[in-house]
């Protein structure tokens, strides 16, 4: 009778998690990022995650008081039904995840939300693990595929390992890897925008007054963004200096790419944080990444290792990095770059 | 207000080892691998104790969670400065959401006003623990954290932060948590004197149950696999002849 009992408890336990039985139980969501009127690149990506995951689409969720114009463009991209442009008294343009997360939570419940997607950016991934603290879910970061509603594919120990998960949680949370997924492109047509102004309740209006915006250091620049460009050239240590990093950015603006930098140099001061390549900076894989005087640690080759061609400039013949690189040059970068970016240059102007 | 700080360390694979999948793709070997705290937790660590250096910090206690092979990671963290450790001892696979409803329990009854974290452990690369304790607790995040300065008041925390176009400085009130990222300090070595006396340094065990966790993972891995390997380069012998690929490839 008792063994009775324990196989009827496992088979409820599993018909619990096995949450889904048809797509019409999807229902998506991607919190989007926007600047200046423009959704960011790196959300479109989320956004073609988002439209991989459930083919009929889902919503694009935009919040701040200034996003009027990025929701009009969101309402026009593959794959989106609808547009949630969310405004609050306390939320202005700098998006905290204490502020969000509440908001976002109770849109899951109220519309029975299956999934919510972020690009995994400094943003995404700030917000969504907090989302799962407030809906009890285990969130799965940086994804790269997507097998099933439940299922996915994310790196492990710096890339050296690819791990499949499944959530068993009945709703799931997850950051997407924005070069693991095409980017969403406009269409014809538009969704209609729901224009939300959200009516904080006293705990939100109390956690607001903790948290204050004091200021941003952002380079802006005319280069490509590291995080979507097509061509990255990169420097290491052996540049030696910050003002030598002129060679490097040099031959980046010879060939339209954007510029990296490896972790070492970033430390040394040669180049800003945001330029960092790696396992916890940023992931590229542009179609060709040029390594300039780059060792080649494991935790770089973590951030680039899936770029589709791979260059790499080294004095080391021994360095790891001409163990990835599908060319590889053993020279003095000082003299070599210069002079690559000069054949560059010379090609361009004919 | 004196800060109660508490830091979790975790014992990984050290980030130098080339790792092993295990045959039957149930995971990474683990065993007879040389093991570490995480490079952001000893950053977390030396950042509670030069916050204890200024005088701002009662006490700073060290938590790890899992077998007894936790407490080596613990004697490390009290050698490098933390007063006291506790242990959770569980031999279950621990995740982020678990860690975190434990920390939560732990930070309420050890009255703690800061939480520093690394900013991810680089075995799992989640970077998730700390934005869900702080939304357990309800606290201000300052995630990948390059610079924390307490106030006069001692009330609040500016936080310079490493995000994707630069740097980004907010304000926090306490009590609040913290994740590290890899500038914020270099982690001092620990003098033999430290270890001697870390040592002497109490850890006292808990158990998940006794703190009314259910750590039961909710992300089910199916397997773990090597990653794509790339087919091997060559080596050119001129910058021309590397010029002459980019052309050929249609980069120039």
């Amino acid at each position: 009778m008792n063994r009775l009992f324990n196989l009827t408890k496992i088979r409820f336990n599993i018909k619990r998690h096995r949450f889904y039985s048809s797509p019409s139980d999807l229902k998506l969501l991607t919190v989007c990022e926007h600047n200046e009127g423009q959704i960011l690149p790196t959300s479109l990506h989320a956004l073609g995650a988002m439209k991989h995951l459930n083919p009929s689409g889902g919503l694009a969720v935009l919040f701040g008081p200034n996003a009027k114009q990025a929701a009009e463009q969101a309402s026009r991209l593959e794959g989106v039904t609808g547009v949630l442009s969310i405004t609050s008294p306390t939320i202005s343009d700098y998006l905290a995840p204490e502020l969000l997360s509440p908001i976002i939570s109770s849109l899951v419940r109220s519309r029975s939300i299956s999934h919510v997607i972020a690009a995994s950016t400094a943003f995404g991934k700030n917000l969504i693990p907090r989302l799962g603290a407030l809906l009890d879910v285990a969130p799965i970061s940086e994804v790269q595929k997507i097998e099933s509603p439940d299922t996915f594919v994310r790196s492990i120990y710096a890339g050296n390992a690819i791990s499949t998960v499944q959530s068993q949680d009945p709703i799931k949370l997850m950051t997407i890897r924005t070069t693991s997924f095409p980017i969403t492109k406009e269409v014809g047509s538009s969704v209609p925008i729901e224009e939300i102004q959200h009516d904080p309740s006293q705990d939100e209006k109390d956690l607001a007054s903790k948290v204050s915006f004091v200021s941003k250091e952002e380079q802006k620049s005319e280069r490509p963004q590291l995080s979507s460009a097509g061509k990255v050239v990169s420097g290491g240590r052996g540049l030696k200096s910050e003002e030598n990093f002129k060679i490097v950015y040099d031959l980046a603006d010879a060939l339209g790419a954007a510029v990296g930098a490896s972790r070492a140099a970033v430390d040394a001061g040669y180049a800003p944080n945001q330029m960092q390549v790696g396992q916890t900076g940023q992931i590229v894989a542009p179609e060709l990444y040029v390594a300039v005087a780059i060792s080649g640690a494991i935790q770089h080759l973590a951030g680039m290792k899936d770029s589709k061609l791979i260059v790499a400039i080294n004095k080391d013949a021994e360095a790891p990095i001409f163990q990835v690189a599908d060319y590889g040059l053993v020279d003095d970068l000082f003299k070599s770059i210069p002079e690559l970016t000069k054949l560059v240059k010379e090609r361009k102007n004919k | 207000m004196s800060l109660r700080i508490l830091v979790p360390v975790k014992r990984v694979i050290d980030y130098a080892v080339k790792i092993r999948i295990k045959s039957d793709r149930s995971g990474v070997e683990t065993a007879n691998v040389k093991m570490s705290m995480n490079p952001f937790d000893e950053i977390a660590v030396e950042e509670a104790v030069r916050l204890k250096e200024k005088g701002l910090v009662a006490e700073i206690i060290a938590v790890s969670m899992g077998n007894q092979q936790c407490q080596e990671t613990l004697r490390s963290a009290m050698a490098l400065g933390a007063d006291r450790s506790i242990h959770v001892e569980t031999d279950k696979e621990l995740q982020p959401l678990a860690v975190a409803k434990i920390l939560q329990s732990l930070a309420k009854t050890e009255n703690t006003n800061l939480l520093v974290l690394g900013k991810q452990a680089i075995d799992d690369d989640c970077n998730q623990t700390g934005q869900i304790v702080a939304g357990l607790l309800g606290w201000p995040q300052g995630t990948f954290a390059s610079k924390i300065e307490l106030s006069d008041d001692k009330k609040s925390l500016t936080v310079k932060r490493e995000v994707d176009v630069g740097l980004e400085t907010l304000r926090l009130m306490l009590p609040s948590v913290i994740t590290c990222d890899l500038r914020l300090n270099e982690p001092r070595f620990a003098k033999l004197s430290e270890i001697m006396k870390a040592r002497k340094k109490p850890i006292v065990k808990k158990t998940p149950e006794e703190l009314g966790v259910d750590v039961e993972p909710r992300i089910k891995i199916l397997k773990v696999e090597e990653p794509p390997t790339r087919p091997p380069g060559v080596k050119v012998d001129s910058v021309h002849a590397l010029f002459d690929k980019l052309v050929e490839h249609g980069f120039v």
